[in-house]
C-alpha cells in the first residue's frame, strides 16, 4: 500500500474511533501493513497535522493514538458543547499526584502524606474512573491499593505513566509559592467570565 | 490581631504549616519553631472563632508542634531516656521531612495541572463533558442561599393572620403535582412565584418540601443565572417519571384514606 493511502486509511480510523487506539489494532485492521510502516504513517500524519494549521492534532495517549482538537480552539469547542468541564479541586489534584507517582498505595499511606483524611477524595476520584483498586495490601485489614486508570492518562495526555515528570528531589523544592492557588483561581475566573 | 485577617482555607496541618513557612520567608530546613508554633496555634485559634470545623489532624499537629518545641529548648544529650531517637538528632527533622514530602507532590500535582487537560483545553470525540450541561450561564445554587430565599418568603407573608380553623389540607405529595404541571406548562419558573398563593408559614413549607423533594428525584432542577440573582425553578430529565410516581403515590395515600 502506498504512504499516502495509508495514511488516508488511518485517519479515516482514528475519525471514527471513539478513544485511542492502540498500534496493534491498526495493524490488524490495515492488513497488508506492516507494525513499522503504520508506526511511520501514524508519525507523519502526526507531524501534517502539528504543521498545518488544522484544528485537530494527532497524539499518543493512553497506549494509543487519538485525535484532539488544538489547544488554541479550546474556548470554542466548550462553547459548542456547552457544558462544564468538572473542576478538579487542589485535594483532588494533589491525591491524584500522590497517587499517579506512588501507586499501588493504600488509603492510609496517601493520607500519611497529605496529613489529611482521604476518604472523600479517594471516592471521588473511584466515581470518576481515574483511579482503580488494583489488590489489598497483605497488611492487617487487608486495605484496598489503589492504583490510576487509563482515564488518568487520557485525561492529562499522558502517553503512559512512564511519561510523568520525575519528581523533584528534596534539594530542588523551593518553598513554597503555595503551588497552584493562584493558576487555578485563575482558571475558575477564567469559566465563570464564559 | 489585625481586623482584617485573610483566612485561606488550608487542606490540612502540612498545607497551613508550608504557609506559614513561606509567610515568614525561612528555611524549611530551619524552621524557628517557636514563631512558626505561635502562629500556627493563633491560626486555628482563628479558625475556631470563626466556627469553622478545625479537623482533628489540626489539633494532632499542634501537639507534634509543642513536643518539637519542648524539646528544641533542652539542651543537646538531655532528651528523655525514654525516646530511643538518635543522640542530638534534631527534633524538627521528622517534620521537616514531611513538609518536602508534601510539596513534591503539591508540585506534581501543579505539574499535572499545566498539561493538556481533556475537556478543558483538549477535546476528543465522545469526550463529553464530565458533569451534565447546564444551560449556559447557568450555575447551581446552594443550600444556603436557598434558606435565604426561603427566609424571604416567610418574611413577606401577612404579618394580621387571621385565625381560621379551616385548614387547606394540601399535603406535600399534592403540592408537587401541582408544581410538575406549572413546569410542564412553563419550562421556567421563579422560585419566589411557587409561593404567590401561600398564606400562612404552613404553605410555604409545604410547597417548600414539595420542591425539595422534586430536586431529590431529579424531576426539576433549581439555578441562579447570577450571585444574587433570582433563583429559577426548571424541569429536568426525571420529570416525566417523577409524575408518574406522585401520581400512583397519591392514588395509594387516598385508598388508604390517609
Amino acid at each position: 500500500m502506498e504512504r499516502e493511502d495509508l495514511k488516508s486509511v488511518l485517519e479515516s480510523l482514528l475519525f471514527v474511533a471513539d478513544g485511542p487506539v492502540p498500534l496493534q489494532r491498526f495493524v490488524e485492521i490495515v492488513n497488508a501493513a506492516g507494525k513499522d510502516e503504520v508506526s511511520g504513517a501514524l508519525r507523519e500524519l502526526q507531524g501534517d497535522y502539528e504543521n498545518s494549521k488544522r484544528g485537530v492534532r494527532l497524539v499518543e495517549v493512553a497506549g494509543g493514538f487519538q485525535l484532539r482538537t488544538a489547544k488554541v480552539n479550546a474556548d470554542f469547542v466548550k462553547k459548542y458543547l456547552g457544558g462544564r468541564p468538572a473542576r478538579m479541586s487542589r485535594a483532588t489534584l494533589e491525591t491524584l499526584a500522590i497517587i499517579a507517582y506512588r501507586q499501588p498505595i493504600t488509603k492510609a499511606e496517601i493520607e500519611a502524606i497529605r496529613g489529611v483524611d482521604a476518604d472523600g477524595v479517594v471516592n471521588t476520584l473511584l466515581e470518576r474512573n481515574l483511579i482503580r483498586a488494583v489488590a489489598r495490601k497483605d497488611v492487617p485489614g487487608r486495605p484496598f491499593l489503589f492504583g490510576t486508570t487509563d482515564d488518568f492518562l487520557q485525561l492529562f495526555n499522558l502517553k503512559d505513566l512512564g511519561q510523568l515528570p520525575t519528581l523533584k528531589e528534596a534539594d530542588e523544592i523551593r518553598l513554597p509559592e503555595l503551588p497552584g492557588e493562584s493558576e487555578q483561581v485563575a482558571l475558575e475566573q477564567a469559566e465563570a467570565e464564559e | 490581631m489585625s481586623t482584617n485577617v485573610q483566612l485561606e482555607i488550608f487542606e490540612g496541618p502540612l498545607d497551613l504549616l508550608l504557609h506559614l513557612i513561606k509567610k515568614n520567608e525561612v528555611n524549611i530546613t530551619d524552621i524557628p519553631i517557636a514563631t512558626i508554633t505561635e502562629q500556627y496555634l493563633a491560626t486555628l485559634e482563628l479558625m475556631q472563632t470563626l466556627n469553622l470545623d478545625v479537623a482533628g489532624e489540626f489539633l494532632v499537629m499542634a501537639a507534634t508542634l509543642i513536643h518539637i518545641k519542648s524539646r528544641m529548648l533542652l539542651p543537646a544529650g538531655e532528651t528523655a531516656p525514654d525516646e530511643d531517637e538518635d543522640e542530638g538528632a534534631d527534633p524538627r527533622d521528622e517534620l521537616v521531612k514531611r513538609l518536602l514530602e508534601y510539596q513534591r507532590f503539591k508540585d506534581a500535582a501543579e505539574q499535572l495541572e499545566q498539561r493538556e487537560v481533556l475537556t478543558r483545553d483538549v477535546f476528543a470525540r465522545n469526550a463529553a463533558p464530565t458533569e451534565t450541561p447546564t444551560p449556559a450561564g447557568f450555575r447551581e445554587i446552594s443550600v444556603l442561599e436557598l434558606l435565604a430565599a426561603i427566609q424571604r418568603v416567610i418574611e413577606r407573608l401577612p404579618k394580621d393572620v387571621v385565625h381560621e380553623v379551616i385548614l387547606d389540607k394540601i399535603t406535600v405529595r399534592q403540592k408537587m403535582t401541582l408544581l410538575l404541571d406549572r413546569l410542564r406548562a412553563q419550562a421556567q419558573v421563579y422560585f419566589e412565584s411557587l409561593f404567590d398563593d401561600a398564606k400562612t408559614r404552613m404553605d410555604v413549607v409545604v410547597t417548600f418540601l414539595a420542591m425539595l423533594e422534586l430536586v431529590k428525584v431529579r424531576a426539576i432542577r433549581i439555578v441562579q443565572e447570577e450571585l444574587s440573582g433570582p433563583i429559577m425553578i426548571e424541569a429536568a430529565v426525571g420529570m416525566d417519571q417523577a409524575a408518574e410516581q406522585v401520581t400512583l403515590d397519591e392514588a395509594e395515600e387516598e385508598q388508604h384514606g390517609t
